[in-house]
């Protein structure tokens, strides 16, 4: 059973809807119990940094930690993928996961805020999530700030200068675009991860 | 490169696409969720879906609309008409729509903007202003009710308002244009990306492939929606994404 964890930010059909397609079972749960217990974790999030904070007062954020520690698959969308590092400049106070070394940083001045729309990634041929995905391809974004390119950064974008699309480090993986939004390439990287 | 988006409309009322439709290969050009479909397939970026029945029984309907639509679509959908509370927003995500399109609750109660964006996310909240040009000047009045009853406030004003409590894009519909295909109103566009950091959606006026060329240019869009010019078939999605690459301006273009 693949748990999208739920933690009260944003709308989770989205992303339960693309993995039935793909024919997965999986289940929208709150509960610490069924998180820990899951053969993959997906984090999705939207919205403000600081809204992150809900995971550790839930209980989600050791569910997810012993998850982790298990090795399953994890896959963090958007600001799922900002709280796999140590902090985001959204919500200074905030702690991320830090799974990841480094903190989320907004866009410079001499471009629009948030970053809206399908914009290409290059990818890095090592990756496992983006196996089969072409370098150059669109996905869909939709974001107010971005992390850094990182040691583990398996795709970059261009908007503002680069910045880490897709990350990844043994069976973790974290993406700043919506894959569930991104159309055939997108439900192919979801098939990539629900194929590990 | 971040690509300017094509957005397919479809109104609906009691469940079916009341403009008429030319897709070839559909067993029925009404219904929404084949309609979306195609859209998507023939390279829409986005779709919205715009409820445009008044009667309050009929929600059930595009409840169920939307289910059966977002079920097959992977790409941003948007849906709006009739949204008033947070609870009427609730349960179109449910339903599968990824973003809400508010319009006349807003300008009854803009602190519902916040409340969604709060809830949801400011990505999942598209402020709809429907704007008329006073005679003779470059200034906008803003309409509800389809265009019906002036709401006594400045689209400019109104722009910067709803995005200061937590729009995350802005569609402005040029009600001098709607349905003429004379082109889309690239003054008004562009006052308002001008005004906003948020992304700006042109609507109203689409007729012809230039026109996106234009409002993407001096217009300043982000993004450009239409429905009838599609519907009819006189652009199918994929030629104008190649006329416009053709052109210079970055589309996703194949996708």
């Amino acid at each position: 059973m693949i748990a999208i964890v739920d933690y009260g930010a944003g709308n989770l059909v989205s992303v339960k809807k693309a993995l039935d397609w793909l024919g997965q079972e999986c289940a929208i749960t709150s509960s610490p119990r069924e998180v820990a217990k899951a053969t993959k974790v997906v984090l999705p999030g939207v919205g403000h940094f600081a809204s992150t904070e809900a995971l550790a007062r839930l209980g989600l954020q050791n569910a997810i930690a012993e998850a982790i520690g298990r090795g399953i698959p994890f896959l963090g969308i958007c600001v799922g993928m900002q709280w796999m590092f140590e902090r985001s400049q959204e919500s200074p106070g905030t702690r991320g996961l830090a799974v990841l070394i480094g903190e989320c940083q907004s866009f410079p001045a001499s471009v629009k805020s948030p970053h809206v729309g399908w914009n290409q990634i290059e990818v890095a041929s090592s990756s496992r999530l983006l196996q089969g995905v072409p370098s150059s391809s669109f996905v869909y974004f939709t974001h107010s700030f971005r992390a850094p390119l990182a040691e583990t950064t398996v795709a970059c974008c261009e908007y503002g200068g680069q910045f880490s699309a897709a990350v990844e480090r043994e069976h973790l993986f974290g993406v700043q675009f919506h894959p569930e939004k991104s159309g055939a390439i997108g439900l192919k990287m979801l098939g990539n991860f629900c194929a590990l | 490169m971040l690509t300017k988006r094509i957005i397919a409309c479809l109104d609906v009322d009691g469940g079916r696409v009341v403009k008429g439709v030319q897709f070839e290969n559909l067993r029925d050009a009404g219904d929404p969720a084949e309609l979306a479909k195609a859209h998507s397939e023939s390279g829409a970026d986005e779709i919205v879906l715009l409820d445009i029945s008044a009667a309050h029984e009929r929600r059930a309907t595009l409840l169920e609309t939307v289910r059966r639509a977002a079920r097959q679509l992977f790409i941003p959908f948007t849906v709006g008409g009739g949204i008033r509370t947070l609870e009427d927003a609730s349960a179109v995500f449910s339903a599968g729509a990824d973003k809400i399109s508010i319009n006349s609750a807003a300008l009854a109660d803009p602190t519902v903007i916040t409340r969604i964006a709060e809830r949801f996310g400011s990505q999942a909240v598209v402020v709809a202003i429907d704007a008329k040009r006073s005679e003779g000047t470059s200034h906008w009045e803003v309409f509800t009710h389809g265009g019906r009853t002036t709401a006594g406030r400045d689209a400019i004003a109104w722009s910067r308002e709803a995005e200061s409590r937590g729009a995350g894009e802005i569609l402005v519909t040029s009600m001098d244009r709607d349905g003429t295909g004379a082109g889309f109103d690239c003054e008004l566009t562009r006052c308002v990306a001008d005004s906003v950091r948020i992304p700006v959606i042109a609507s109203g006026g689409a007729g012809g492939a230039q026109h996106f060329v234009e409002v993407f240019g001096e217009g300043r869009a982000d993004a450009a929606l239409a429905a009838s010019i599609f519907h009819y078939g006189f652009s199918r999605i994929t030629d104008l994404k190649q006329q416009l690459g053709a052109q210079g301006i970055p589309v996703r273009w194949p996708c």
